[in-house]
């Protein structure tokens, strides 16, 4: 199983990093979208994978799910979630103004 | 010891900034929150730090959850220390926005986002959690994005996409970092990962994980890869590019101290070394950058930058000694650069550009702004009474013996002494060019006025001369900071005094 998921967290950071090398804006955003996800993942898959085990240790279950790494997901979710909309919003504000979403042709000049 | 006040820092600026963003509309109130909240974050750390000098390190376990399952929040020298100077900064720098940065970002929570930078900063400087840690770090960039690109100016949009994008994905390599840690020694909490790895052995995967982390906080705080920096904390107005300046590259710094002193100390040869090369080029790099922009904004950017190295080249030297010119450098460097942006900010608002070469003579009309611009030059340069001095004789001294046995670090020593000079060169040059010469504009031509802008900086000038002067009063807490880092010991006694 933590095979599967490493190969899964490779693909999906490779398609990020894909991603965050294009030009566009909204591609670089869905780029660093999807290495969040890799990363929840990768974290997930860190404190190991088990089914059927309750977060609890007791004297009648043997396996036991540790719980802090859903934790930390569920944090690392809430953060990435928001930080994507702002990059959304930021992204739109600054076509409306800029002009363009090719990074490019965001590189500025001396003049300003 | 259990103490309350330890979550203060935290409580005092997150709670002001809530309450700042109902009254939106009442500047008024808004600005004197602001004021009292720093304030009252100065006075609690002003106790915290006395505290701890008498009682040694404060801890507090959140939810009265014991450490290493629950968060702890610890106070020690260091973190004390940098929680006074950042309220102090903060001071200054909120008191110069109430007349610099406009009504327009006034109502639009721009207190209430300075709150929540510092609500990030403090709980990053007092967090025994790494992951809380990553938390605060988001608190802290998440206003920080914000305030870059309040205003939605065509430059501000610009650098705050790239600072943005930049600094997600290197929050991302944290948490990658994070799940490492996790997988290999099964614990966050910074002391019960100190007592983990020490057991385990720091290994060849847990030095990987360590680099990792370098790479991570070497963004945060500008540590050789900077790239980001020049164009990012000039596009913001004085206040905002100040406050960044003073503050968020220190975080990093912080944490770097933190990581490397507390856990990941016993490979020096492989991590230390890096930090070492990392800092030296980050010195010269920034020199050279410092040197050859002609834009004020640009050159004060590129000396955040050398600052960022030299402070790290205290660590990579790793000495007590070296460690407390470090500590002493930091707290001076937080000072000083808040002011120089806040100088720079006056006078790019005097003649409207950040051109050196459309500025000139700006002395005959406003004297004073010149004499601190010469006062903060000589600062950062490290001439003697003045608060650079200290730090850098330390560290640079502390190379050099050091260098006896490792002729490398005569090396580094020889670049912190050649920055030193390229720092002097590069702020002479705005002297010379922005102050010297003739005066081309009168006073009625200015763009804007110095009113109410000169008491932050008279008041920052102030501190810098004390830093310097009475380094004498100061240095014992800095000496224990230094010992109590190189140390770690007691940092794991406080923290886990239940479970060891």
């Amino acid at each position: 199983m933590e095979t599967m998921m490493a190969i899964v967290i490779g693909i999906l950071f490779s398609i990020g990093v894909y991603l965050l090398l294009c030009q566009s804006l909204l591609r670089i955003i869905l780029g660093i979208s999807i290495i969040s996800h890799a990363t929840n993942l990768l974290i997930i898959t860190m404190g190991g994978l088990k089914t059927g085990g309750p977060p609890l240790i007791s004297d009648g279950f043997f396996s036991y799910t540790d719980p802090l790494p859903q934790a930390l997901i569920l944090t690392a979710i809430v953060i990435n979630f928001a930080l994507t909309a702002f990059l959304l919003v930021l992204a739109y504000r600054s076509y409306a103004v800029l002009g363009t979403e090719n990074m490019e042709q965001l590189r500025g000049n001396d003049d300003e | 010891m259990m103490n309350n006040f330890v979550v203060l820092p935290l409580v005092i600026p997150l709670l002001s900034g809530l309450l700042m963003a109902l009254l939106r509309k009442n500047v008024r109130v808004q600005r004197w929150l602001s004021i009292l909240s720093v304030l009252l974050t100065f006075t609690v750390s002003y106790h915290l730090l006395q505290t701890v000098k008498a009682e040694g390190i404060q801890i507090l376990e959140i939810g009265g959850w014991t450490a290493p399952f629950g968060i702890v929040l610890v106070v020690d020298l260091i973190s004390a220390l940098l929680l006074m100077t950042t309220s102090v900064v903060s001071f200054a720098c909120i008191i110069y926005a109430f007349k610099s940065i406009g009504a327009e970002r006034e109502k639009f929570y721009f207190y209430s986002l300075i709150q929540f930078l510092l609500t990030g900063i403090n709980g990053s400087f007092i967090t025994g959690d790494l992951f809380n840690l990553y938390v605060c770090f988001e608190v802290m960039l998440l206003a920080s994005y914000v305030l870059l690109s309040l205003g939605g100016g065509r430059v501000q949009l610009r650098e705050g996409i790239k600072y943005i994008v930049i600094n997600t994905l290197s929050s991302t390599f944290f948490l990658l970092g994070i799940a490492y840690l996790y997988a290999v020694v099964g614990t966050l909490n910074l002391a019960h990962l100190s007592v983990r790895v020490a057991e385990a052995g720091q290994t060849g995967l847990m030095t990987t994980i360590a680099v990792l982390f370098l790479i991570v906080f070497g963004i945060k705080a500008a540590l050789f890869l900077f790239f980001w920096l020049p164009g990012a904390y000039s596009a913001p107005p004085a206040a905002i590019s100040a406050i960044f300046a003073a503050l968020l590259t220190k975080v990093g710094i912080y944490t770097i101290f933190r990581l490397y002193t507390l856990v990941f100390y016993h490979q020096p040869h492989i991590t230390h070394t890096l930090i070492a090369v990392m800092a030296g080029l980050t010195m010269l790099l920034g020199g050279i950058g410092a040197i050859g922009q002609w834009d004020i904004r640009k050159i004060l950017g590129y000396n955040v930058i050398i600052g960022v190295g030299f402070v790290i080249s205290g660590l990579a030297v790793f000495t007590s000694a070296a460690v407390a010119g470090a500590i002493y450098y930091v707290i001076h460097d937080m000072v000083t650069k808040a002011l120089l942006f806040l100088l720079g900010g006056t006078m790019i608002s005097i003649v409207g550009t950040g051109k050196l070469k459309e500025i000139s003579g700006l002395i005959r009309n406003h004297p004073s702004l010149g004499w601190m611009f010469f006062i903060t030059t000589l600062a950062l340069a490290g001439v003697p009474p003045l608060s650079g001095f200290i730090g850098k004789v330390l560290i640079i001294k502390e190379g050099l013996s050091k260098g006896v046995f490792q002729a490398g670090f005569y090396w580094l020593a020889g670049i912190g002494l050649l920055s030193s000079l390229m720092i002097l060169y590069s702020l002479m040059k705005i002297f010379i060019n922005g102050f010297w010469g003739e005066t081309q504009l009168s006073k009625e031509m200015e763009k804007g006025t110095t009113q109410g802008l000169l008491f932050p900086c008279v008041f920052l000038t102030a501190v810098c001369v004390f830093l310097g002067l009475g380094a004498e009063l100061l240095y014992p807490y800095i000496e224990s900071a230094s010992q109590s880092l190189i140390d770690p010991h007691s940092y794991i006694q406080a923290v886990l005094s239940e479970v060891v």
